[in-house]
C-alpha cells in the first residue's frame, strides 16, 4: 500500500454530482489525491465538502460521477468498504465509546478480532504506532479521561491500526490548541513521508497555509479553483472562499443610530471539555435603529454569543445590559420581558414545537399577555383571532392554523418563527441564521421583515453565514472566529477580501 | 453461629434466584434496553418450570421450559421495543401485567383434576433439593455455601463466566458500545438491533430461570404470585451493582441478607428492634439513596457507577 | 427485499382509530387462544365476563366502583406523563392516601366527626403529593432517573402501610387490620353501590380537562412534554414545572386512595395496594392523556376485572384472566401505536 505510484492519484472524484431536496450540493465536482500529498478542501458551510467526502467513506451515494481509489473504479456503499480501501475519517464529532478504554475503542467491531481480544497484543501494537508517528496515548487510559486532542489522538490511531493511508480530518484544528495543531502537523508530515494522504476540510487559513500541499476551493457545490498553497495569496483564497464583493443593497432608510440599547461587554464563557473558551471576552453595543450583522464560519462561537444574550447559557464573566438594565445570566423569561425577540438557529429543535400547531406555536410569546389571556384561562377566540391575524400577515402557508407545524415547509416555519418573533418585539431583535435553508421568496421575505424592525428603531442582531446578506441588510459587521470578535467594520468601509481573512482567522486589527 | 449459617443459607438459597434474574437484566440493561416485565417473567418461568416437574417428573426439562417461556415473553418485549420503538416502560409493565395474570391463571388450570386442576398444594415428585459436600460443608458459616443445590453450584460458574464475557470478550464489548454510544458502535459496523434482541431475550431466559430456582428449588410449590416483588428487587439489584455482573454477588448478599433476616429471626424467635416491613423494604430504599448520590457524583464526573448513556431510548440508523 | 419503516409526513389521523379498534379485536382473540389452551370456551367465556360487567344493575355498579379508583389513578398519571415524566409511583401514592385518611380517622380524635371524612381526604392528597414531590424534586434537581425513584418508593409505601395495619395501627381485636372508620364517615352512597367517589371522580376529569387545555399552565405543560428546548427559549421554568405537575400528579393518586378507603375498605387493610396505581399507567398511556377519554378506558379496563370475577364464579375459570386480558390489549396496541407516525414498505434494491 506504500508503494503509490507518485503519478497516479491515489484517489479521483469524477464529475460527482449530489442532489439533496432542495439543493444541489455537489455539481460536477472533480478531485484529485496523490500520495504522500495533503490536500485542503476549503469553503464554507454549505459549500459541498462534507458531502463530498461523505461519498468517499460510504456514508452517502452520488447521483452521478465516478470513484476511483489507485486506479480502480470501485462502488463504496458502507463505512466498512472505504475501510477495506484504506479510507479513512474523522469527523468533528469524534466516535468514540466515553467510558471505554482507548485500546477497546480502537479495536471495537473490527471483524477479526478473536473471541477473547488478546489486550497485551493489542496494546503493544498501539504503543508501536504511536512511537511511529509520535501519537502519544495510554492505550489504558478512559476516554472521557482525556483531552480532546488526545482523543483527536486516538481517533487517529484507529484508523491507522486499520490499515488507512488516506485519511480525511474535518475541521481537525477546530477542537485543538496552537501546541496540539504544531504536534498535528508532526504527526502528519510523518504519516506523508510514509506515502500515505489526507484531506483537510477546513475553512481557516492558517490550516490551509500550514498542512496543505495544494488546496481546492468549493463554493455552492462547485469547485472554484484548485492551486498550489505555495503560490496563492490568503487574500486571493478569501475573495475565492466568499465570492464577489456586493453592488446593491436593499432599500431602507437613512443611517441613524439611537441610543445603545444592548450593550456586550467583555463576556467570556469558559469551556469544561476544552482549552479554548467558548467565547473570548467578546464586546460590542448595538444601537436603536442599526442591524449589527455577526459574520464568520458558523461554530466560532455565534450561536453561544446569543444563547448568553437571551438567558439560555451561563457567561461566566463579563456583562450584558438590555437598555441599561443589567441583564447578565438571568433567566430567559426576564430577557422575553425586556422586550427582546429570538430567532434562533436550530429552528426545529428551538424554535418550534413540532407537535403542537401552527396556532399555538404563533402564541408562545404573547399567551402570558391579555392579548390573548384572561388571568389564567388562555381565550381561544382571541388565540384564534390573533394567529389568523399573524398568518395572513406574513402570508404563512398552511391548511389551517390547526395543523401541526413540523407538516410545514422549511420557509413556512421560518415565517411562523418570524411572525411570532416580530410581532412581539421591543427593543432587540436577535436573528440567527434567519434564512439557511430557505428558497429566494422566504429569504426575500426574512430580510424584508429584518430592516423594517430596524427603520422602526429597534436594535437587531444579525447572525449571518452569508457574507453578501450583511453587506447588504447590515449597518456594521463584527467578525467572530474561535469565540473572539476578530473586527467591527462599518460595512461602507470594508469590502469583502478583508472580511474573508478574518473569517479565516487570518488578520487581527483593533475594531 | 449456627443461626449466621442458617440466615447465610436462606439467603443463598433466594439469592440464587435473584442472582440468574439479575445477570441477565444486566446483559439486557447493558445493551441499552430497560425490561420492566422481570416480574411476570419469573412468575411465569416459576409456574411453567412447576406444572412441567409436576406433570413430567423430569426437573431438567422444566428447567428447559422455564427459560424457554422467559426467553418468549422478552422477545416480545424486544420486538415492541426494538423493532416497533414503542415505549419501554410501558411495554414492560404490559409484559409484566400480562405474565402475572397469566402464570396466575395457569396456575389454577393445569393442575391436575383431583384439585379442581389447581397446582396449589401439589407436590412435585422431585425437587432440586441440597447437596453437601463432604467435608466442605461442616466449615462453620462457609460452610453454607458448600451446601447448596445444583442450581447454586452452577451459579458458581456462570458468575464469573459472566463477568469474564462482558468485560474481556469481544461480545462484551460490542454489547457495552452499544448500550453507550449506538450511533459510533453502528459506525463501527455493529448491528446494534441484533445485538439489542439477542441480549434481551437471554435476559429473559434467566428470568424465567430465575423464577425456576424458587418454584423447583427453593420453596417447591406453586402459589399464586409467588415471587412476590422479587422482579423489582431485581431492577434494584441491577442498580445497585453498578451493571456488573461481578458486583451483582454483592448486592444480592445484601439484599437477599436483608430479606431472609425477617423469617430468620422469627424462626428463630428472637425479637427484633427494627419491623420486619421494614427490613422488607429495605433494598428499595438503599437503592433509591444509591441512585441519587450516583448522580450528584455524575454531576461532577462520570464514574463507573454510571448506567448505560443509551438506556431506555429507541435507535434507529435514520433518526438525526 | 426488505421492510422498512419510513417516516409519514402528516400524521395518520386515519390510524389513530384503526390501531387501538384493531388491538382490541386482536387481544380477543388471543385472549381466547389462551381460554381455550387451558380447555375453556371462549365464546363462553366472553359472554360471561361481559354479563359478569354489565348484566345488571349490581354488576355494573360493581364495575362503576371499580373504574373510580381507576380512573382517579390514571387522570394523576396522566398529568406526569404530558410531562413526559415517568410517574410509575402511582401506587404508593395511592397507599400513602389510604394511609393519610387511616391516620386521619383514627388519631384526629380532636376535630368533629362530620369533618373527619374531608379533612382526612385533604391529608391523602397532601402525603401522596409529597411522596411524588420527591422523586419530581430529585429530577429536577440533579437529574435523578424518575423510573426507577418512583418505582422504588411504591414497595417502601406498601412496607409502611403493611407496618402500620399489623402492628402499629393495628386494631385489637381481629386481623383485619386498622380499627374501622365509623359509619358516619364513610364515603355516602348514591345509587346502590355507587358512591360518592364518582362526583369526586368526573370532577376531576372536567378540572384537569380546564387545567390542561384552557390554561396557560396547561400550555406551558403540553410545550415541556413535546419539546423542552423550545419551551426554555419561550421563558418556561422546566424545572418548577415538574415539580409542580409531581405535587399534583400525587395528590390524585393521593386522593385516590383515600376515597377508595373511605368507600370501600373503611380501614387501612392487607390488599391496600390493589394495582390501581400500575393501571392507572396503562389507563393514561391508553387514554393518550386525554381526561374525558380516560373515563370510558377506565370503565373498559373495570370491567375486564369485574367481568373476571364472574368469569370464577359462573365457569370456574380463575379471575386471573381479567389480568390476562388486560395485558393482551395493551400489547398489539403498543406494537401498532409506531404506524400513526410510519409507515411499512418494502424496498427492492439499495437505495439511500
Amino acid at each position: 500500500m506504500n508503494q503509490n505510484n507518485p503519478r497516479i492519484p491515489v484517489v479521483r472524484m469524477e464529475n460527482i454530482t449530489k442532489h439533496f431536496p432542495g439543493v444541489l450540493a455537489n455539481d460536477s465536482v472533480n478531485l484529485e489525491l496523490y500520495p504522500g500529498q495533503v490536500l485542503a478542501l476549503l469553503g464554507e458551510n454549505g459549500a459541498g465538502k462534507s458531502t463530498l467526502m461523505n461519498m468517499l467513506v460510504g456514508l452517502y451515494r452520488p447521483d452521478s460521477g465516478s470513484i476511483f481509489v489507485r486506479g480502480q473504479l470501485v462502488d463504496i456503499q458502507s463505512p466498512q468498504d472505504s475501510m477495506a480501501l484504506g479510507i479513512g475519517m474523522i469527523h468533528q464529532e469524534f466516535m468514540l465509546v466515553g467510558n471505554m478504554t482507548v485500546a477497546e475503542n480502537i479495536v471495537l467491531g473490527m471483524r477479526d478480532l478473536p473471541f477473547v481480544p488478546r489486550i497485551p497484543a493489542i496494546k503493544a501494537r498501539i504503543k508501536e504506532l504511536s512511537a511511529r508517528y509520535g501519537l502519544q496515548v495510554d492505550p489504558d487510559a478512559v476516554i472521557q479521561d482525556l483531552s480532546v486532542g488526545e482523543q483527536q489522538r486516538v481517533e487517529i490511531l484507529k484508523l491507522v491500526y486499520r490499515g488507512a493511508d488516506i485519511l480525511i480530518l474535518d475541521e481537525p484544528t477546530a477542537v485543538l490548541t496552537p501546541g496540539e495543531s504544531r504536534d498535528l502537523n508532526k504527526i502528519v508530515k510523518i504519516m506523508l513521508a510514509e506515502g500515505k494522504s489526507a484531506i483537510f476540510i477546513t475553512h481557516k487559513m492558517d490550516e490551509v497555509i500550514e498542512f496543505s500541499h495544494k488546496v481546492q476551493v468549493l463554493r455552492r457545490g462547485k469547485t472554484v479553483n484548485i492551486c498550489d498553497t505555495g503560490e496563492v495569496t490568503p487574500q486571493a483564497l478569501a475573495n475565492m472562499m466568499v465570492g464577489r464583493d456586493i453592488l446593491f443593497s436593499l432599500d431602507r432608510c437613512a443611517y441613524h443610530p439611537g441610543e445603545v440599547k444592548l450593550k456586550v461587554d467583555d463576556v467570556t464563557i469558559n469551556n469544561p471539555l476544552g482549552q479554548r473558551p467558548i467565547l473570548d471576552h467578546v464586546s460590542f453595543e448595538i444601537h436603536q435603529g442599526e442591524i449589527l450583522g455577526i459574520a464568520g464560519v458558523a461554530g466560532n462561537g455565534q450561536q453561544q454569543l446569543t444563547e448568553a444574550i437571551t438567558g439560555l447559557l451561563h457567561c461566566t464573566s463579563g456583562r450584558i445590559q438590555i437598555d441599561g438594565v443589567d441583564m447578565t445570566n438571568t433567566t430567559p423569561l426576564h430577557v422575553i420581558r425586556a422586550g427582546v425577540s429570538h430567532i434562533p438557529a436550530d429552528r426545529g429543535a428551538m424554535g418550534v414545537v413540532g407537535d403542537m400547531s401552527v396556532g399555538h406555536n404563533l402564541a408562545m410569546k404573547k399567551y402570558r399577555t391579555d392579548e390573548i389571556s384572561k388571568g389564567i384561562v388562555i381565550k381561544n377566540n382571541s388565540l384564534r383571532a390573533f394567529a389568523n391575524r399573524l398568518i395572513s400577515a406574513f402570508t404563512i402557508k398552511t391548511p389551517g392554523q390547526d395543523t401541526s407545524v413540523k407538516f410545514l415547509s422549511g420557509g413556512n416555519i421560518q415565517k411562523t418563527i418570524l411572525a411570532r418573533e416580530i410581532d412581539s418585539c421591543k427593543s432587540v431583535l436577535i436573528a440567527v441564521y434567519p434564512s439557511r435553508g430557505l428558497d429566494v421568496g422566504a429569504t426575500e421575505a426574512v430580510r424584508q421583515n429584518i430592516i423594517a424592525q430596524r427603520d422602526q428603531g429597534h436594535a437587531v442582531l444579525l447572525v449571518s453565514e452569508e457574507l453578501e446578506e450583511l453587506q447588504m441588510i447590515a449597518d456594521r459587521i463584527a467578525v467572530m472566529f474561535e469565540g473572539r470578535i476578530m473586527g467591527i467594520r462599518d460595512v461602507k468601509e470594508t469590502d469583502t477580501e478583508e472580511l474573508g481573512m478574518m473569517m479565516a482567522g487570518a488578520m487581527r486589527r483593533k475594531a | 453461629m449456627d443461626f449466621i449459617t442458617k440466615l447465610l443459607a436462606a439467603t443463598i438459597a433466594m439469592g440464587t434466584s435473584l442472582t440468574y434474574a439479575t445477570l441477565g437484566e444486566i446483559y439486557t440493561e447493558k445493551s441499552g434496553v430497560l425490561n420492566l416485565g422481570m416480574e411476570g417473567t419469573m412468575l411465569m418461568g416459576a409456574l411453567t418450570a412447576f406444572a412441567t416437574g409436576f406433570l413430567t417428573g423430569n426437573l431438567w426439562f422444566a428447567l428447559a421450559v422455564a427459560m424457554l417461556t422467559g426467553g418468549l415473553l422478552s422477545l416480545i418485549h424486544a420486538f415492541l421495543t426494538i423493532t416497533m420503538r414503542a415505549n419501554q416502560v410501558v411495554c414492560g409493565l404490559a409484559i409484566t401485567m400480562f405474565g402475572t395474570g397469566l402464570a396466575n391463571f395457569l396456575g389454577k388450570r393445569l393442575g391436575p383434576a383431583s384439585n379442581n386442576f389447581n397446582l396449589v398444594g401439589m407436590n412435585l415428585p422431585d425437587t432440586f433439593g441440597n447437596i453437601a459436600i463432604p467435608g466442605l460443608h461442616s466449615i462453620p458459616i462457609i460452610g453454607a455455601f458448600f451446601d447448596v443445590s445444583v442450581l447454586t453450584y452452577a451459579l458458581y460458574l456462570v458468575i464469573p463466566f459472566a463477568w469474564f464475557f462482558m468485560y474481556k470478550t469481544k461480545y462484551g464489548l460490542a454489547i457495552r458500545a452499544v448500550g453507550e454510544a449506538p450511533r459510533t458502535a453502528a459506525a463501527m459496523g455493529i448491528q446494534v438491533s441484533q445485538v439489542r434482541y439477542l441480549y434481551t431475550i437471554i435476559g429473559g431466559m434467566f428470568a424465567g430461570l430465575g423464577g425456576a430456582c424458587l418454584s423447583l428449588s427453593f420453596t417447591p410449590s406453586w402459589n399464586d404470585g409467588m415471587t412476590g416483588g422479587k422482579g423489582w428487587i431485581v431492577i434494584a439489584l441491577v442498580i445497585f451493582s453498578g451493571w456488573n455482573p461481578g458486583k451483582a454477588v454483592l448486592g444480592t448478599l445484601v439484599f437477599g441478607g436483608i430479606t431472609s433476616l425477617q423469617f430468620s429471626l422469627q424462626a428463630a424467635g428472637i425479637k427484633m428492634v427494627i419491623p420486619t416491613q421494614f427490613l422488607a423494604f429495605a433494598p428499595y430504599l438503599i437503592t433509591l439513596v444509591t441512585l441519587t448520590i450516583m448522580n450528584i457524583a455524575n454531576q461532577t464526573r462520570k464514574g463507573a457507577f454510571a448506567s448505560p448513556s443509551a438506556l431506555g431510548s429507541s435507535f434507529a440508523i435514520d433518526d438525526k | 427485499m426488505r421492510l422498512v419503516l419510513e417516516k409519514r409526513d402528516n400524521k395518520s389521523q386515519s390510524m389513530a382509530i384503526i390501531v387501538p379498534v384493531a388491538s382490541f379485536i386482536i387481544s380477543l382473540v388471543l385472549g381466547a387462544i389462551v381460554l381455550a389452551v387451558s380447555n375453556a370456551n371462549p365464546l363462553a367465556a366472553y359472554k360471561a365476563m361481559v354479563t359478569g360487567a354489565f348484566g345488571n344493575m349490581r354488576r355494573l355498579q360493581y364495575t362503576l366502583v371499580e373504574a373510580m379508583p381507576l380512573l382517579m389513578c390514571g387522570l394523576g398519571v396522566g398529568i406526569a406523563f404530558r410531562l413526559k415524566f415517568w410517574n410509575i409511583g402511582a401506587e404508593g401514592q395511592y397507599v400513602w392516601g389510604a394511609i393519610g385518611i387511616t391516620w386521619v380517622m383514627q388519631f384526629w380524635t380532636f376535630i368533629p366527626t362530620p369533618m373527619l371524612l374531608p379533612i382526612g381526604l385533604v391529608v391523602g392528597m397532601l402525603l401522596g403529593a409529597i411522596w411524588a414531590g420527591i422523586p419530581g424534586f430529585l429530577k429536577a434537581q440533579w437529574s435523578v432517573d424518575e423510573t426507577l425513584t418512583t418505582l422504588m418508593l411504591n414497595y417502601v409505601a406498601i412496607g409502611l402501610a403493611e407496618y402500620l395495619y399489623i402492628s402499629k395501627w393495628k386494631a385489637p381485636l381481629g386481623n383485619m387490620g386498622t380499627p374501622e372508620f365509623l359509619p358516619q364517615t364513610w364515603l355516602p352512597q348514591i345509587w346502590g353501590k355507587v358512591h360518592w367517589g364518582v362526583y369526586i371522580a368526573l370532577s376531576l376529569v372536567v378540572l384537569l380537562w380546564f387545567l390542561l387545555y384552557k390554561t396557560r399552565w396547561g400550555f406551558e405543560l403540553n410545550m415541556i412534554g413535546k419539546n423542552p428546548r423550545a419551551a426554555r427559549c419561550q421563558g418556561v421554568s422546566i424545572k418548577r414545572n415538574i415539580i409542580l405537575a409531581m405535587l399534583l400528579s400525587g395528590a390524585i393518586c393521593g386522593l385516590s386512595g383515600s376515597m377508595n378507603t373511605a368507600a370501600i375498605a373503611h380501614r387501612l387493610t392487607k390488599g391496600v395496594n390493589a394495582n390501581y396505581g400500575f393501571t392507572g399507567i396503562i389507563i393514561a398511556w391508553m387514554a393518550n392523556l386525554n381526561p374525558f377519554a380516560s373515563i370510558l378506558v377506565a370503565i373498559v379496563m373495570a370491567a375486564l376485572t369485574t367481568g373476571a370475577d364472574a368469569l370464577q364464579i359462573t365457569l370456574k375459570l380463575p379471575e386471573a384472566m381479567g389480568e390476562v386480558l388486560q395485558g393482551l390489549v395493551l400489547i398489539p396496541l403498543l406494537a401498532g401505536s409506531i404506524f400513526t407516525e410510519y409507515r411499512l414498505r418494502a424496498i427492492h434494491k439499495e437505495a439511500i
